[in-house]
């Protein structure tokens, strides 16, 4: 594992689709992004993912029995900006993640893939999730809707905000949030 | 979602289930009190059903009528701030045939309405509607047919206790020198409340391992390697690690309380927070100290504690305060709900800091707990394996016990084999 592009945006692998500015960006680009996404999160190739988040960006989920929970003031489960995301890449990139090595096998699954009017050069997106997880002889599924705010970076969109709401009432039967949904 | 088909549990032993040999410096626990039926049963009954256990906290239900459901020692109850102000507990099961009567995890209401035949009782209990009083002839006595409140509730400082044994001694008395640990989590805190957001999860694990994780520091260095090293890139300078004492408390209680490298919020500044707060956590520091005196502030802020509270309570004063509680599911089984506790009024950015750490390092999303699940879980599972017959908890025996030894562990183990052998 070598530097994390977050540090280096110029060097970041092209990946998603291209798109010439916010106004032009279809449902077809960002369902192709999404699935990007996803592939790369399957694959385990956390290195590439980071590259598709700004350096200001945020990755957000909420505790199950507040799902407006707001990470400044409330209990959230997970509120990463780029350095700790970096970070967590790290972790799960090394052996000593105790609880993802060997890593559990994974699928995420995107669909209902809305978008909304732009705000300013941010692109809202919601969309409903399924992340299977297998690990050992255990299977377990995480449910809920995704809030992207994507913006255009140099002609590829960017994720600048994603928060994934828990449709689960607790983690009891996930055990904990130890992958990226 | 089992793990395990049918494990092969360890039969209890001959002998007793827990062995002690001070003058060999040997403590061993059989590994049958961690997969065994009928000792989950015998748990249930002897531990769960005598001894005080957390509810919650007072700030959880600060007006009259506010409430919050959630089982605990595995029977169904609810806690509600009655008509006067006193916080009241139930057993949730209508009088009538059964049915739960709250049914929200939390909210507030003036009555709670059984939906089945519509009964209604008010938060002190008392039934207050019956439709069709007039089909009921003269010996029921309606009056005795309100909510049962469990045997006895008490709290202190703010936490809750229940205990389903009416004949328990008091809440203060049980919980034995724990109180002076408590007293320092919640004298440094003062007006302090449980902050929104739950963590609630699961472990395919017996719970008193999670007893033992809680209050284990030998695993640290191990089983966190990438949470310090997180540390570590956030510019936290870890070369003093952790020194410190692990104490029995009485009554089955243990604390560890170490110094540690990280900041607190209350009140030790580290760079990590930020020149912003600096002065703001000097002014908390000096504000414990012409309170409390110079030692016991410099303990407040300064060292951490992990302490349990027994049997499945364990308060951690550390980077951030945990309120954590578990229960049994099965011998192999526990759902564990952790709050965060916070001091009500507190500047934005230390309570930044303060949530940044609860979850990088506490919760179920951070950078160590899924580990600590993990390590239970394979220890649950390593006792299927039916080789080893015993636990051993020897560390430190042959010393002045230490954060990293285990005499805290066997105070749990000791208080417990003394209920469970019936004689508590
Ligand atoms: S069971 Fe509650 S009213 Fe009948
Ligand atoms: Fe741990």
């Amino acid at each position: 594992m070598n530097t994390p592009a977050v540090d280096s945006p110029t060097q970041a692998p092209a990946v998603g689709p291209r798109v010439a500015d916010l106004a032009s960006v279809t449902r077809g680009d960002v369902e192709e992004f999404l699935y990007t996404e996803a592939e790369l999160l399957d694959d385990w190739d956390l290195d590439t993912w980071l590259t598709m988040y700004t350096d200001d960006c945020r990755y957000v989920i909420p505790c199950n029995d507040t799902p407006e929970g707001d990470p400044a003031r409330d209990l959230v489960l997970i509120d990463d900006d780029a350095l700790r995301l970096r970070c967590r890449v790290e972790r799960l990139n090394s052996r000593r993640a105790h609880r993802e090595y060997p890593h559990s096998a994974t699928s995420h699954q995107v669909t209902n893939v809305r978008v909304r009017p732009a705000e300013g050069d941010e692109l809202p997106v919601v969309a409903e999730f399924v992340v299977w997880r297998f690990r050992g002889e255990r299977s377990t599924a995480y449910s809920g809707r995704y809030h992207y705010r994507l913006r255009a970076v140099d002609g590829l969109l960017k994720i600048a905000s994603k928060r994934c709401t828990l449709r689960m009432g607790s983690l009891r039967q996930v055990s904990d949030v130890a992958i990226v949904l | 979602m089992t793990i395990i088909n049918d494990p092969v549990v360890t039969a209890p032993p001959a002998g007793p289930l827990v062995e002690e040999d001070r003058a060999a410096h040997r403590f061993r626990v059989h590994r049958s009190t961690m997969t065994s039926r009928e000792i989950y049963a015998m748990e249930l009954e002897k531990v769960f059903g005598c001894s005080w256990l957390y509810v919650g906290h007072e700030s959880e239900i600060r007006n009259k009528g506010d409430f919050v459901r959630r089982p605990v020692g595995n029977r169904q109850i609810f806690m509600v701030r009655g008509r006067s102000g006193q916080v009241n507990v139930f057993h949730n099961s209508c009088t009538h045939r059964g049915a739960m009567v709250c049914r929200q995890d939390r909210g507030t209401s003036k009555v709670f309405s059984c939906f089945y035949h519509a009964w209604s009782f008010n938060t002190d209990g008392e039934l207050v509607g019956v439709p069709g009083r007039d089909a009921y002839g003269d010996g029921l006595d309606f009056s005795k047919l309100g909510l049962r409140p469990v045997a006895r509730v008490e709290s202190y400082r703010g936490f809750v206790f229940l205990s389903y044994d009416p004949d328990i001694i008091g809440l203060e008395e049980y919980l034995a020198d724990a109180k002076e640990y408590l007293d320092l989590v919640i004298d440094a805190t003062e007006d302090a409340e449980i902050i929104s957001g739950t963590n609630e999860y699961a472990i395919n694990a017996n719970w008193k391992l999670l007893a033992e994780n809680s209050i284990d520091g030998y695993h640290a260095v191990s089983t966190h390697d990438t949470y310090f090293k997180y540390l570590g890139a956030l510019g936290t300078d870890l070369k003093g690690g952790v020194t410190g004492t692990a104490k029995a408390l009485g009554n089955g209680h243990a604390v560890l309380e170490y110094a540690a490298p990280w900041g607190r919020p209350v009140a030790k500044w580290e760079p990590l927070f930020g020149e912003a707060s600096r002065e703001e956590i000097g002014r908390l520091r000096a504000d414990l100290v012409e309170k409390h005196g110079d030692e016991r502030a410099s303990r407040m802020a300064d060292t951490n504690r992990n302490l349990l509270i027994y049997p499945n309570l364990v308060i951690n004063d550390i980077m951030a305060i945990t309120v954590r509680t578990f229960m049994p599911q099965s011998p192999d089984r526990m759902e564990v709900t952790a709050w965060e506790l916070a001091p009500r009024e507190e500047l934005p950015q230390l309570r930044q800091r303060r949530l940044d750490s609860f979850l990088t390092f506490l919760g179920p999303g951070g950078f160590a707990t899924p580990d600590d699940i993990e390590a239970l879980e394979s220890c649950q599972q390593g006792f299927h394996s039916l080789g080893p017959e015993y636990n051993d908890i020897s560390r430190g025996m042959a010393r002045e016990p230490q954060a990293n030894d285990e005499e805290q562990m066997r105070a749990f183990w000791r208080r417990w084999h003394h209920q469970m052998m019936g004689d508590a």
